[in-house]
């Protein structure tokens, strides 16, 4: 009986973990070698250099810059993305009008524009925002501002404020997913206990941090991990979108985007390499770290 | 990178959370950027060299002086950009084959030269002929650096296709050998010839009057004359790829100063881009910057910024030779496309009125790993004869490094205006080669030129953000360096 089970446990797990270990563990494992090289990508016997690169990252201002705005999307785009998303889906499920439980008028057909960003592909996404921002009389902003007569606001153009436009399109993005996982969670939170909550008097906001948020947890939870995670990993719009892939001036540019930049236009793959092993760490790193800090009591019901 | 978790959150179970073990897997599974370089290619590993097959040659005579091998099949790969791929398909190869009728043309044109092209190069298979261009070329330093790129000389030493006493050598630009060169060796072939200058339309300036500015001042004074006369700004350029008018500073600056200004640059020189003439042109730009500026131009890119040109929204423009070619379809048929080389600065200038910025482009090699390199060369011998040369630029609206190749064809109108500068300024030609060389340092350079453009740096902070990345460059002992 138990051997026969070890067979079956094997003949189902060997080939995934053979996948596994051919497409993402010795991708990796061959990225810390080459991270100690100064290979340049077309030679075939790249020279071991040992913990040179690492060396030269620490007095790489450019990849610092990139560290630091992944550091700041890393709080920003999990904060801004879950507290809207918590806010349009409390309004579509618990906030609306009147007796009973239920989300305002229309839910339905908000639920699903709210997803449309979610369908588009990230460079769509880009390249649309791209026009949306345009420092012209084409763009979607800055044409109105224009014909009153203002000056037009730079919005990927000015270094001071790119940053924050990205931030906009990554959040704008991301909110209907969250909104409709949020939405899921509040589906599965018993009425009842908002009728209870409504019968002992409590306000919408009340229902909100006493009854919704708490037994939300689990779920707000999960979507700090992915945004963080997210927030780490962002490329595509950053390198679609802004001005210099990164910039102006390096003013949005993020780790994964100096990954491309020092592999792919330098050639100096050991050197990106070295750099993608730092943010190999910097991902586990938070992993770990989110799973601390939000571990607290689980509410049954 | 999408923001989609690949293996969605159990929501519907809200009794199960998310153990250590599903989150470390989510966190390597979510795309982590690091397998990026390493999944793409890597190093094959082993042998001495990198393993290169014995290259196949063919016996040489006074019909095939380079010995290409009658039966052997290369490979041509293209990059499918501004200029397309007909060029070869249509003019090159057939011309190829008319004496080689039984050598097999492999063609691919790509989009993505380095994406297609290095992993072969470094598994040892790499493609006879290439076309190393566009935004996704492969680094020229790199490939030289790792000894991929065949010597040419042959090539420069064979007789020419259209006459057996006149070699390859003599008949191309000197700069186009010159260009070519790395530590003294002509390994790649630069085969468009390009013009920069100042671009405007010559209905435009007919209508209302405006004269083609010779000195700096007058330069300046047309500006404000348009600027006053509010029918369109004076002048704009590619905001989002400061590159174009980095590109114009530095001719101005080898105007001032000399062609050594540039070269001093190029050579990584202590103090280079501290040098009097390049801060008095950037210092010029940087007024233009603040008051002549389409409004905005910092972020728009080439072809917002040449579209409005078109549109009559802006009247003077920087940029190479190509732009003609590249607008052909959004350029009203009147337009009439011209160039002017940029004013004179003072009467202490260097170089005379005229001098301009131009320079082989357009890179091709011969891969030195690869198995039949001679007909790789015998390619290029057939693209540098003058019918190969001249149908080329009546095709895609560019001159090449073949001299005389253009006379005799139909050219456009900007074309022929380029080329008219091109002759006026007879051995006043100036160009900097760092771009190619150091693209680490380009990347610099046309940051802080943007910050520049937008006042956001004074000329002073410029210069010396940019000499310490070129002294930053010149210490790092893993980047080739080359020297003019």
């Amino acid at each position: 009986m138990t051997h026969g089970r070890t067979r079956f446990i094997i003949g189902f797990l060997a080939f995934p973990v053979l996948l596994y270990l051919v497409y993402v563990i010795s991708p990796y494992a061959q990225a810390f070698y080459i991270a100690m090289t100064n290979w340049r990508g077309v030679n075939a016997n790249p020279q071991f250099v040992g913990l040179e690169n690492f060396r030269r990252l620490l007095d790489d201002a450019v990849f610092w810059k990139a560290v630091w705005h992944n550091l700041l999307l890393l709080i920003l785009l999990p904060v801004g993305t879950i507290t809207i998303a918590l806010f349009f889906a409390y309004l579509l499920n618990v906030g609306g009008e009147g007796r009973g439980v239920g989300g305002i008028r229309g839910s339905g057909f908000y639920k699903v524009v709210f997803f449309f960003p979610q369908v588009l592909a990230v460079a769509i996404i880009a390249v649309l925002f791209q026009q949306v921002f345009r420092p012209d009389r084409g763009g979607m902003l800055n044409g109105p501002l224009m014909a009153l007569g203002l000056e037009p606001i730079g919005f990927l153009s000015n270094p001071d404020i790119a940053l924050w436009s990205v931030l906009g399109v990554l959040i704008w993005q991301a909110v209907g997913f969250y909104v409709v996982l949020f939405s899921a969670g509040m589906a599965s939170i018993p009425k009842e206990m908002y009728e209870a909550a409504q019968i002992d008097g409590a306000g919408r906001a009340a229902m909100f941090f006493r009854v919704t948020l708490p037994l939300l947890w689990d779920t707000v939870q999960v979507g700090w991990v992915y945004l963080g995670i997210a927030a780490l990993d962002v490329f595509a719009v950053v390198w679609v979108m802004t001005a210099e892939q990164g910039g102006p001036d390096h003013s949005t540019t993020v780790i994964a985007a100096e990954i491309y930049r020092n592999a792919f236009d330098y050639f100096k793959f050991g050197y990106a390499s070295a750099m993608g092993v730092v943010l190999f760490f910097f991902t586990i790193g938070f992993a770990v770290l989110a799973l601390r800090l939000s571990r607290r009591e689980r509410i049954e019901y | 990178m999408s923001f989609f978790p690949v293996n969605g959150p159990r929501n519907d179970s809200p009794g199960r959370g998310l153990s250590r073990r599903q989150l470390l897997r989510a966190a390597v599974g979510a795309g982590v950027a690091l397998p990026f370089a390493a999944a793409c290619a890597t190093p094959v590993g082993g042998g001495g060299g990198g393993g290169s097959q014995p290259a196949v040659t063919g016996t040489v005579s006074a019909e095939n002086p380079l010995g290409v091998p009658a039966n052997e099949p290369f490979e041509v790969v293209i990059f499918d950009g501004g200029f397309g791929d007909a060029y070869a398909r249509n003019i090159h190869q057939p011309l190829f084959r008319t004496k080689h009728p039984d050598v097999q043309i492999k063609h691919t044109a790509t989009k993505e030269i380095a994406k297609t092209l290095q992993p072969r190069f470094a598994s040892g298979n790499p493609p006879e002929f290439v076309n190393n261009s566009g935004d996704n070329a492969m680094d020229f330093g790199a490939l030289i650096q790792d000894d991929q790129i065949a010597d040419l000389t042959p090539l420069l030493d064979a007789p020419s296709w259209d006459d057996p006493n006149v070699k390859v050598r003599d008949t191309i630009l000197p700069t186009a050998i010159e260009f070519g060169s790395y530590d003294g060796v002509f390994r790649v072939l630069p085969y468009a010839n390009t013009v920069w200058g100042i671009w405007y339309s010559t209905k435009l300036f007919d209508e209302n009057g405006w004269q083609v500015p010779k000195t700096w001042d007058e330069f300046l004074a047309l500006c404000e004359t348009i600027k006053k006369s509010g029918k369109c700004a004076p002048f704009t350029y590619a905001g989002k790829h400061p590159f174009y008018i980095y590109e114009t500073i530095l001719t101005l600056a080898a105007k001032i100063g000399g062609p050594d200004v540039l070269r001093n640059i190029d050579n990584l020189e202590d103090g280079a881009w501290k040098a009097e003439p390049v801060l008095t042109a950037a210092t010029a730009f940087a007024e233009v910057g603040a008051k002549y500026l389409m409004q905005g131009t910092i972020g728009l890119d080439h072809i917002q910024t040449q579209t409005a040109h078109n549109k009559y929204q802006v009247a003077m423009l920087p940029n190479g030779s190509w732009l003609e070619n590249e607008q052909k379809d959004s350029t009203p048929p009147d337009f009439g496309y011209a160039v002017f080389p940029l004013p004179s600065f003072s009467d202490s200038d260097a170089m005379p009125y005229g001098t301009l910025h131009s320079r082989p482009g357009e890179e091709y090699f011969v891969s030195a790993k690869s198995r039949n390199p001679r007909a790789g060369m015998e390619y290029m011998r057939a693209m540098l004869s003058k019918q190969g040369a001249g149908q080329f630029t009546e095709l895609v609206s560019t001159l090449t490094v073949v001299k005389g190749a253009a006379e005799g064809r139909k050219l456009s109108p900007g074309l022929a205006s380029a080329s008219a500068a091109l002759q006026a300024a007879g051995d006043n030609t100036v160009y900097f080669r760092f771009r190619q060389w150091y693209a680490e340092l380009h990347d610099e350079v046309a940051a802080a030129t943007g910050q520049l453009m937008s006042g956001r740096l004074t000329p002073q902070a410029w210069a010396e953000r940019i000499q310490r990345k070129s002294e930053q460059i010149k210490r790092d002992d893993s980047v080739k360096k080359f020297q003019r």
